[in-house]
């Protein structure tokens, strides 16, 4: 048995600033396994990006542990890809040079970040639009950049925070296709927060609903459908339904506390 | 793709309004002077300035030089020292507490009443100069540097974070470039301070100079003189400030100050 992917243990965010004390996360358990597709969705504010941010070595800890990979998280992480709610591109670079960006930090072989960025490209659909500034791009195409950014070392793990929360509902159900596709061609670990409940069944195996804030998880539903995943299939098959009015239920329970 | 044609007409229906400012300008002053409206020996005649400027055109050059030369190197210089104050600013909370007040007290006091000061302790020469422009023109380029290095978008500090960046990376790869147009903006106001530092630096003690040249054409009341002299010294402000803007241009043509107005077009 391997190492999980991810193994958070009794976690309890606080944050103190000089008037409030915020606690953001409290008690969180969960493991990841590796090849998981985790979603994470809960009500805007209750600590999802904290959670991220933890994984990720961002934020500290106030109390619990968190692992990645079997190695404690105490500092940043490098061996992870993280997207972010904003695309966050240097505005003043073109598309593939915001990918490269990635390698050129990390001090990766040039050759081999080059090629790898040109399969990303064109996974991603971005052919013709390599040289193109942000400010050129639409909000889809920012995220496809900043996605091909997260994976051109070829994390372990991919950390995403409301990547698409910014599009509109069919560039999301297309981008919620192709990263479907991406994670299973590549083989990555993925958690992904949300705060919608379609997109949450969507691309999970697994859906962690959490409460509002302090953010607890209230429950872990599995998805039972296929790995290969289209809108067209899943919105009418009758486990989606069952599995987002559940969810439904919880988060608005959630709500009258 | 622009033919020449087309960019001489779009220079033209640019470059047509602050000309025609100028030539209201030009005449009004001509008609006021030529009517005596105010004695001549007080505003002169445009042709009387224009006779001085070429009668006198390698008199005026060589003081021009003068001036130009000490605003470049006081120019440079708070360049320099001002993005350093504002690195150390942006990165530590100790150096900001320290440097702070020495920066704003160095901007409050009088230039002109130091002037005197600088002249006695280091003479004649280039340096109170250059010291006095430098002091006019380096708090525009610390306010704006520090400005540009605190905006960076925390998320981009989290980005580099998580690639493991070096404090260096993240500091020549992301927030430099982020601060390039608040940094930009700053050495523009500072470059056309420069000039003034250079120039309060020659009234007070020169023997050359376009300040110095101004003190003695008011002394002999020779006004045609006096107005080509300033004219001499707002064209130095003019083209250091167009130097700065080119470069501007070239350093940050992907920035929305610089996009702004450009006519959509599909490539
Ligand atoms: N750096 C911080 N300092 C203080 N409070 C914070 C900080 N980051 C987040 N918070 C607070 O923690 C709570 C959870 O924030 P966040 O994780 O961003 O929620 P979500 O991503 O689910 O919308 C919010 O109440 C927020 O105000
Ligand atoms: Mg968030």
């Amino acid at each position: 048995m391997t190492a999980a992917a991810i193994d958070i243990t009794g976690l309890v965010v606080t944050f103190r600033s000089k008037r409030a004390q915020t606690t953001a996360l409290t008690e969180i358990t969960m493991q990841v396994e590796p090849g998981e597709f985790v979603t994470i969705v809960g009500p805007s504010g209750c600590g999802k990006s904290t959670l991220l941010k933890v994984v990720a070595g961002l934020v500290r800890p106030t109390s619990g542990t968190v692992s990645l990979m079997g190695q404690q998280v105490n500092g940043p992480q490098k061996e992870i890809g993280f997207v972010f709610q904003r695309a966050a591109l240097l505005e003043w670079r073109g598309a593939r040079k915001n990918i490269l960006l990635q390698a050129e930090i990390r001090g990766l072989d040039r050759a081999d970040a080059a090629r790898r960025a040109d399969q990303l490209i064109e996974l991603t659909g971005l052919q013709g639009f390599e040289n193109a500034l942000p400010h050129e791009l639409s909000g889809g195409m920012q995220q496809r950049v900043a996605l091909c950014r997260a994976l051109l070392h070829q994390p372990r793990v991919l950390l995403m925070d409301e990547p698409f929360g910014a599009l509109d509902a069919l560039t999301r159900e297309q981008l919620n296709e192709e990263l479907n596709r991406i994670w299973r061609e590549t083989a990555t670990t993925i958690v992904l927060v949300t705060h919608s409940i379609a997109e949450a069944v969507f691309l999970g195996t697994r859906v962690e609903v959490m409460s509002q804030r302090p953010g607890r998880l209230l429950r872990t539903l599995d998805v039972d459908l296929p790995k290969e995943r289209r809108y067209a299939q899943v919105m009418s098959d009758p486990t989606f339904d069952r599995l987002a009015s559940e969810i439904r239920g919880l988060l608005g329970s959630g709500a009258n506390h | 793709m622009t033919s020449p044609l087309r960019r001489l007409a779009a220079a033209t229906t640019n470059t047509w309004r602050p000309a025609l400012v100028l030539a209201v300008v030009l005449v009004a002053w001509w008609v006021v002077a030529a009517r005596q409206v105010v004695p001549n020996y007080l505003v002169p005649r445009p042709e009387q300035v224009w006779q001085t400027l070429t009668g006198q055109w390698d008199f005026l050059m060589r003081n021009s030089f003068v001036t130009l030369w000490e605003t470049i190197l006081g120019f440079v210089l708070a360049a320099l020292i001002g993005l350093g104050a504002a690195v150390l600013i942006a990165y530590s909370k100790t150096m900001e507490r320290a440097l702070y007040p020495i920066v704003l007290f160095a901007q409050v006091i009088p230039k002109i009443a130091i002037a005197p000061l600088l002249i006695v302790w280091f003479g004649f020469g280039l340096t109170p100069k250059i010291i006095l422009a430098v002091l006019i023109a380096f708090f525009p380029v610390v306010i704006s540097g520090v400005a540009g290095l605190r905006s960076t978008d925390p998320e981009l500090l989290d980005l580099s974070a998580t690639m493991g960046a070096s404090p260096w990376q993240t500091f020549r790869k992301i927030r430099f470039p982020n601060a390039l147009p608040h940094l930009m903006a700053g050495l523009k106001v500072a470059v056309t301070l420069a000039v003034v530092g250079a120039v309060v630096g020659e009234f007070v003690g020169a023997t050359e100079g376009l300040g110095y040249v101004l003190l003695v054409a008011n002394g002999n009341l020779d006004a045609p003189m006096l107005f080509a002299d300033l004219f001499l010294m707002s064209a130095i402000g003019i083209a250091l400030f167009a130097v700065i803007e080119a470069a501007e241009a070239l350093l940050i043509p992907w920035h929305a100050s610089r996009r702004a107005g450009t006519p959509l077009t599909t490539s």
